[in-house]
């Protein structure tokens, strides 16, 4: 499946390294083929765990850490309009969901883009990114002509649920970008990129696959979770 | 951070005592720990930039220590804290680090409102 040519991608995520391991493959495409890309990340991580033993960082001192990750990352993809939104990490589904679906209706007025990328609700696991997925299908219903709604789902039962993804991209081409992108955010990712990477030497094709195809599905409108 | 040393914490402890201070204190078990371990019973809790004030605070026990604030009509409470730190802004950082590196528990006062 070829990525085609867009008049604008906007890709909604809640936390630095959302994009890096599913979409990053696809953000680096859209933008070599000169589709002018806006990621708003709408955290900084702040509450992550990873914080290393011996610590390399204090709750405290994350989110500095994080955000030079976020940038390289966006450096990586050759990204250049990053919005950083300013919540905090754990706290967006306590926020007042309109204000939340504002936030979304703002960043497609702004933007105009013929491409959203955000989470699948229901099948995005951590309750920012479901908080996230809601407000993206909430702004996008109130359109009259609305842009495609592509979703990222990985909830154990997404499967058995939604089925096969019905857009797979194969990213090989951009696969160097899309390890720099989950290189940049190393303090939270490490573990994980050495495991994979012990794996890819040892020929794991379930791996490889893991990583050269990013998957999607088209937001249900017929199915809609609300 | 470092791992405690008990008589360098306690001081730094004490030398809150009496003062209106701003509290974060969290457990955490991961936002991700029911879909790798799907009967695991996911619980946490964190509370940012309430202001305490306490009259005694101590640390207690080998590491992971246990470290008790007591308030004139209450108590905060932590278990499980190996690391400490006072950070370039003077606040009192305190963790509890599991073996893989993960932040398990967060304890930590300051005399001027944490971020956001």
């Amino acid at each position: 499946m070829t990525i085609p040519k867009e008049r604008h991608v906007l890709v909604i995520f809640p936390h630095p390294d959302d994009e890096a391991f599913g979409v990053s493959g696809t953000i680096t495409t859209h933008i070599q083929q000169g589709t002018p890309v806006t990621y708003a990340c709408l955290t900084l991580g702040e509450m992550g765990r990873n914080l290393g033993n011996p610590p390399f960082a204090t709750r405290e001192s994350l989110p500095a850490i994080r955000k030079k990750e976020l940038l390289a990352s966006a450096e990586a993809m050759g990204l250049t309009d990053l919005r950083m939104m300013g919540l905090r990490d754990k706290t967006l589904e306590f926020e007042d969901d309109e204000k939340m679906v504002r936030m979304m209706e703002e960043l497609i007025e702004e933007t105009n883009p013929s491409l959203i990328i955000t989470f699948y609700p229901d099948f995005a696991v951590h309750p920012d990114h479901e908080a996230t997925a809601r407000a993206v299908v909430r702004a996008v219903r109130r359109m009259t002509d609305r842009p495609k709604l592509h979703c990222v789902a990985f909830a154990n039962n997404t499967l058995d649920v939604l089925g096969e993804p019905d857009i797979v991209y194969d990213i090989k081409p951009v696969r160097e970008h899309k390890m720099n992108s989950m290189k940049a955010h190393i303090s939270q990712t490490a573990w994980m990129l050495e495991e994979m990477e012990h794996k890819l030497q040892n020929g794991d094709t379930e791996t490889e696959n893991w990583l050269t195809l990013e998957r999607f599905y088209t937001y249900r409108w017929d199915q809609d979770f609300e | 951070m470092e791992l405690v040393e008990v008589n360098q914490l306690q001081a730094a402890i004490d030398s809150f005592v009496g003062k209106d201070v701003y509290l974060h204190l969290e457990t955490t078990n991961g936002s991700y720990a029911s879909h790798f371990n799907e009967g695991f019973f996911n619980a946490g809790a964190f509370i940012r930039n309430v202001v305490i004030n306490f009259e005694l605070g101590k640390v207690v026990g080998d590491s992971p220590h246990r470290v008790g604030l007591k308030l004139p009509q209450g108590w905060v409470y932590a278990q499980g804290i190996t690391h400490f730190e006072i950070d370039e802004e003077g606040r009192l950082l305190l963790a509890g680090h599991d073996g893989t590196g993960k932040l398990a528990v967060a304890l930590q006062i300051s005399e001027t409102p944490f971020s956001y």
